[in-house]
């Protein structure tokens, strides 16, 4: 056995922040959390935050089907310089990941990596919304979230029967939640569209989809919620009305959960007007309100998360006009820094929102989210929440590099990631 | 002005430099008069079209325009090129520029895309079109056609009436005719008209009666009949009873007002089929001020790259 020490950093969990060292073992587990430990290998967190791994409810890690733009492994070495110990796999994957078949093929590809990459599953088969996926099955793989990503589920009917088939199947997930994830949009308003539907939309003549396509849906899905009494997570909330109709249904007491994607509170539609496709995004960048709704809307709580929506693609991908490129954007490595930058919360409610909140969300508090006590799970980020650097996509270890954030200087990042006790990022370099 | 590397969009120029296309448009309306209508102006210049969508009037009347300067062009068909084998916009332009032209004409469905061709390439890029964003080169051969009949623009009133939410031509001419000093009003229902007009330079309504005696020009859009399958209107009928150009409508216009469409017609639905043929409709008119416009256009991107006020004399 042998261990690791953290020293000097401030220790943040979900109990509080407190001056303190971590030792760590490589057999995963946290052995102390206190003053002067020592262990046979010392880690440097001096200036540091020493947090609970972060966690990302949502990533695209193109793997099977699209394995020129990430690989499950690409990805998850992103996802560890970025901080993260865990990411749910979103499943439009080429097969989608709808079936045992795939689910196992994605564990497989994960068994190894440097970050606890787990699956996702579709709701629908082939994520085309006409029969459910065999959810049963899923669950007793591992599947915790259901979602047909990339789209949304438009059948009311179908969306109520999976509702009730999920809440159906805790006893297969030792009581877990079975969480349904939507990508709230209503086709019917957004087809052949590629932003947002506004002022920016109209002048560059680039046909857009209001923020109501959107709203139609989060309002459906409140509904359906309070009907069938399953949890409901929004998956990346972009606009003003989204925002606020989460708060009711919270007030209200119904079980539902949402995200914010990064991009979602620091760009805007105005990013479009150069037709650079890199700003390109579903559900697309939206106005200076709607960024200070979901920025509000993280503040006090209404949004749980913050994910990253990370959807890597390749440059030939993204070197076409801004209606024949395919919308997404990178995350993982800048989500942490984007956040830190531009929101104005204390770092503590910062981290909640991107670990133990997520965590919970996903099932995952057995094993990240914190808290950081003796005998728990090595799963640690260490992060200096105040160096500064410049973004270049080219610097990434995604396999692809069309970051909207390119140049742009950026505070805080992630110095040592640890999973299962081992240092798999140190000095911001990953190991593996 | 001899800076202007491109022509992309009516936003990018200024009046003084509408103004000095339209004057060099006139010089080469008298070339285009002459008995053998061609100048050596281009001689050794290379164009390339590049037309991602079907085009027979913008693209013939570019390939006039080059002749008559006598630019050589390079003709690249979409329909039977590499870019149906999966080609990236990319490298379609790069390939093109490593065969040295000095020249892009793009149409393009999607709006942006001579945009981003100009990143990827040294030439000069002229937007023949790209969606429902722009088409400069129809603004200025309409901005030549109306002050030919109307003189000076400023405070003359012209109403855009029809698809205006689907139209590169109403986009680039709200621009054009305010920034040359006139009034411009949208003439059209809400489901035609873009979501927001936000520091648009034009006035709305949804009444082509209120404004019919008022205006110095009708500018009728080509009401695209694929549309109506997504119900934009009731009836194509019910549209041209309540947008259309009828004859009633026409004979309440002023006596010198004109009537300009950028074609092609669809009569009997955006303009009644008598009233397209009244002599104050100047629709065939402006087809042949388009080639003037265009070899404007393309010299004046091609040319020496000496001053424009010089260089007159000589090309005239």
């Amino acid at each position: 056995m042998t261990t690791t020490a953290i020293k000097g950093g401030t220790v943040i969990d979900q109990t509080g922040t407190r001056r303190a060292d971590v030792l760590v073992t490589d057999d995963g587990t946290v052995l102390a959390v206190g003053e002067g430990l020592d262990g046979d290998r010392t880690l440097d967190a001096t200036d540091c935050v020493v947090s609970p791994g972060l966690v990302d409810l949502h990533v695209h890690l193109r793997q099977p089907g699209k394995e020129e733009a990430e690989t499950i492994e690409t990805g998850a070495r992103g996802a560890a310089l970025g901080g993260f110990t865990s990411v749910v796999a979103m499943p439009n994957t080429t097969p989608a990941m709808d079936c045992a078949s795939v689910v196992r093929e994605v564990i497989d590809l994960a068994a190894d990596t440097i970050c606890d990459v787990r699956p996702s599953a579709a709701i629908t088969v082939g994520r085309d919304g006409e029969s459910l996926t065999p959810m049963a099955e899923l669950v007793k793989l591992g599947v915790r979230i259901f979602t047909d990503d990339g789209t949304g589920v438009q059948d009311d009917r179908l969306m109520r029967t999976a509702l009730e088939y999920a809440g159906s199947l805790a006893h297969l997930s030792g009581g877990q939640p079975i969480v349904l994830a939507q990508h709230c949009e209503v086709n019917a308003l957004s087809e052949g569209t590629y932003m947002h539907e506004g002022e920016w939309s109209s002048r560059l003549g680039i046909p857009g989809q209001p923020s109501e396509s959107e709203e139609l849906m989060v309002m459906r899905d409140i509904a359906l919620a309070r009907l069938t009494g399953t949890r409901v997570h929004f998956q990346h909330m972009s606009t003003a009305g989204s925002v606020a109709m989460i708060r009711a249904a919270k007030a209200a007491g119904l079980p539902v959960t949402a995200e914010a994607a990064t991009h979602h509170f620091c760009l805007t539609d105005a990013c479009c007007a150069d037709y650079d496709p890199l700003f390109k995004v579903h559900p697309p960048l939206r106005t200076d309100a709607d960024v200070a709704a979901v920025k509000e809307g993280l503040a006090d709580g209404t949004i749980d998360a913050i994910a990253t929506d990370h959807a890597p693609h390749t440059p030939q991908d993204k070197e076409r006009t801004f209606a024949d490129a395919p919308p997404g954007m990178l995350g993982l490595e800048t989500a942490f820094a984007i956040a830190n930058t531009h929101l104005d919360i204390p770092i503590e409610s910062l981290l909640a929102a991107m670990s133990w909140r997520p965590a919970a969300i996903a099932g995952l508090q057995a094993d990240h989210g914190g808290p950081i006590v003796e005998g728990s799970p090595a799963n640690l980020a260490i992060i200096d929440p105040n160096t500064t650097w410049t973004v270049s996509g080219d610097a990434m270890a995604s396999r692809s590099n069309n970051t909207p954030y390119e140049g742009m200087a950026v505070r805080g990042r992630t110095r040592h990631t640890i999973l299962k006790g081992e240092a798999v990022v140190i000095d911001g370099e990953a190991q593996r | 002005m001899s800076a202007m590397r491109h022509l992309l969009s009516m936003a990018d120029l200024d009046r003084d430099d509408i103004e000095q296309l339209l004057n060099l448009t006139e010089s080469f309306t008298e070339v285009s008069a002459r008995q053998i209508p061609k100048v050596p102006a281009l001689r050794g210049k290379t164009i390339a079209w590049l037309f991602y969508e079907d085009s027979t009037r913008t693209r013939l009347s570019f390939e006039t325009a080059a002749k008559r300067l006598s630019a050589d062009s390079m003709n690249f068909s979409v329909s039977s090129s590499s870019v149906n084998k999966g080609e990236s916009l990319r490298d379609t332009v790069e390939t093109i520029s490593a065969m040295g032209v000095d020249g892009i004409v793009v149409r393009h469905s999607g709006a942006g895309a001579p945009h981003r061709i100009t990143q990827w390439t040294d030439a000069c890029v002229v937007n023949a079109g790209d969606g429902w964003h722009q088409h400069p080169t129809q603004s200025l051969l309409d901005l030549y056609t109306a002050t030919r009949h109307l003189g000076d623009l400023d405070g003359r009133r012209i109403a855009i009436v029809g698809d205006i939410k689907h139209s590169r031509v109403a986009r680039s001419n709200a621009i054009g005719f305010a920034k040359m000093g006139a009034e411009v009003t949208f003439v059209a229902p809400q489901t035609l008209l873009p979501p927001s007009l936000e520091g648009w330079p034009v006035k709305v309504t949804h009444d082509l009666d209120e404004v019919i005696e008022d205006i110095d020009i009708c500018y009728l859009l080509r009401m695209q009949l694929e549309r109506q399958e997504q119900s934009v209107v009731p009836t194509l009928r019910e549209f041209h009873e309540e947008y259309g150009l009828t004859a009633a409508r026409a004979s309440r216009l002023k006596d010198d007002a004109l009537i300009m469409h950028p074609g092609p017609m669809n009569r009997g639905v955006e303009i009644a089929g008598e009233v397209a043929d009244r002599p104050n409709a100047v629709i065939t008119e402006q087809v042949t001020n388009g080639i003037a416009v265009r070899m404007a256009v393309l010299y004046l991107l091609l040319g020496s790259g000496l001053d424009l006020v010089d260089e007159r004399a000589d090309v005239a």
